[in-house]
């Protein structure tokens, strides 16, 4: 049977994925980016891992068929469906205090994704330094061959997906991210869906 | 569960992006200078403050006051692996998403500064021969080593435990003297021929910091063989001048320092 979670928009989720089994996450509303991490369910301390998983990958994206890998090299997850494209694993979640860099100082007291992830980590007992770089879904951010860098508007429709089997049982946590002050949500942060299952 | 924005508040902030993007990706205050001059000049011999080497495929650990620089001179046929923490608080520690979006950028040279993930700066790029260096891809783990050999992952594990720290404190790491570069597809290349074998760098501390330092291959290196020993230096403070390059050469810069100065 599956599990249906709805994510309110700008909020934080996180649930367990069994070995075998799959995990939808659904962009319901279109160009909305999710912020995500992997934990082990049974060892925190082994977590989902970026640049081991860009390496693994040969790519700087994440899209059909990569693999998510962990900070022990382990496969946790592969990615077996993707209706959009390509997901960004190299800008990291948004904060109070790289909204100031960013932005301006006067946009410290907005909401970010750093603080969904240090209250929905707390759940699990694990703090801010249990924080580490993301996949954030549906977030375009096209790297080009001089290095320039930028977050465009999402390309993800009502209704986009990513399909992912667990290789391993780990705990997923979203932030369901809330930033305004950039293209990555189309200035408009919507509610999103996971949808887990046997 | 879910009101939406109003158009006039979404045109307003899609108008503030778009001057954000426009000056960090085509009109930042500075233009950035040509890389330092090869091989390195020797420092004044009342500034320096200690030497070392590390061994090929080895680690090292060592703090910096704010204000000291590290001055870390490579040799061909490695790279240099570095991790950093506030040594007052070791949860905030260098992080290179916040570096490489904030300041519009993959490529982390001369004038361009480091973040922790408290939007403050840890360390300052004030000298750099190559601009040859890794922030997306880490460094190698054992399956990437030799029988026997030495790997990145290893000795960042062993010198966070030096430092008090653990696996769950080992950010996301920058490899200096590693030419990775993406191409227009997200692939990525080794561009060896932006090293020339006697490259060197300067960090300035911005904060008291802890670091690790891995003196250990790259694993998108092509080439193969031991690992040479590099050479770090640690050299005494001096003044800075109110147009200091790195603390000028951006608005993201100018705020980021502002947050240092703002202290906790």
């Amino acid at each position: 049977m599956a599990q249906i979670h709805d994510i309110a928009a700008e909020r934080p989720w996180s649930g367990i994925v069994r070995k075998g089994q799959i995990i939808r996450i659904e962009d319901s509303h279109g160009q909305q980016a999710i912020d995500t991490i992997f934990y082990n369910a049974t060892d925190f301390g082994e977590r989902y891992s970026s640049q081991d998983t860009m390496r693994a990958n040969g790519l700087a994206y994440i899209s059909t068929g990569a693999k998510v890998v962990s900070s022990e090299g382990r496969v946790m997850l592969t990615v077996t469906a993707d209706t959009s494209g390509r997901h960004d694993t190299c800008a990291g979640c948004c904060s109070c205090e790289s909204n100031t860099v960013r932005f301006g100082h006067e946009t410290r007291f907005l909401h970010a994704c750093r603080e969904n992830f240090i209250l929905e980590l707390a759940r699990h007992g694990m703090t801010k330094r249990d924080i580490v770089p993301n996949i954030n879904f549906f977030m375009n951010v096209p790297i080009s061959p001089n290095g320039a860098m930028t977050i465009d508007d999402g390309i993800s429709a009502p209704g986009d997906h990513v399909e992912l089997r667990a290789e391993m049982d780990v705990l997923c946590v979203i932030s369901n991210c809330p930033q305004i002050n950039n293209p990555c949500n189309g200035f408009d942060p919507t509610p999103i869906r996971v949808i887990i299952k046997d | 569960m879910h009101i939406h924005r109003s158009p006039d508040a979404i045109a307003a902030d899609r108008a503030r992006y778009e001057d954000h993007q426009r000056r960090g990706l085509n009109f930042a205050p500075k233009a950035l200078p040509e890389p330092s001059p090869r091989p390195a000049p020797q420092p004044a011999p009342d500034r320096i403050l200690g030497h070392e080497t590390i061994a090929g495929g080895w680690y090292s650990t060592l703090t910096l006051r704010a204000g000291e620089v590290m001055r870390i001179e490579g040799a061909a046929g490695t790279s240099v692996s570095l991790a950093c923490w506030s040594a007052r608080d070791t949860t905030e520690r260098m992080n290179l998403p916040d570096t490489v979006k904030v300041q519009w950028t993959t490529e982390l040279r001369k004038g361009r500064v480091l973040f922790s993930d408290m939007g403050r700066v840890m360390l300052s790029i004030t000298e750099d021969s190559s601009g040859a260096h890794d922030a997306l891809t880490g460094g190698s783990t054992a399956p990437d080593a030799p029988e026997g050999g030495r790997n990145c992952r290893d000795n960042m594990v062993l010198a966070a435990g030096k430092l008090g720290l653990s696996r769950r404190d080992i950010p996301a790491i920058w490899t200096l003297f590693a030419p990775v570069r993406v191409d227009a597809a997200g692939r990525f290349g080794w561009r060896g021929s932006l090293l020339s074998g006697n490259d060197w760098i300067e960090l300035r501390a911005e904060m008291d910091l802890m670091l690790a330092l891995s003196n250990t291959r790259h694993p998108l290196d092509p080439h193969g063989g031991a690992e040479p020993a590099v050479t770090v230096t640690r050299l005494a403070a001096l003044p800075v001048p109110a147009d200091d390059l790195c603390r000028t050469a951006s608005a993201e810069a100018v705020r980021g320092f502002e947050n240092n100065a703002r202290g906790a």
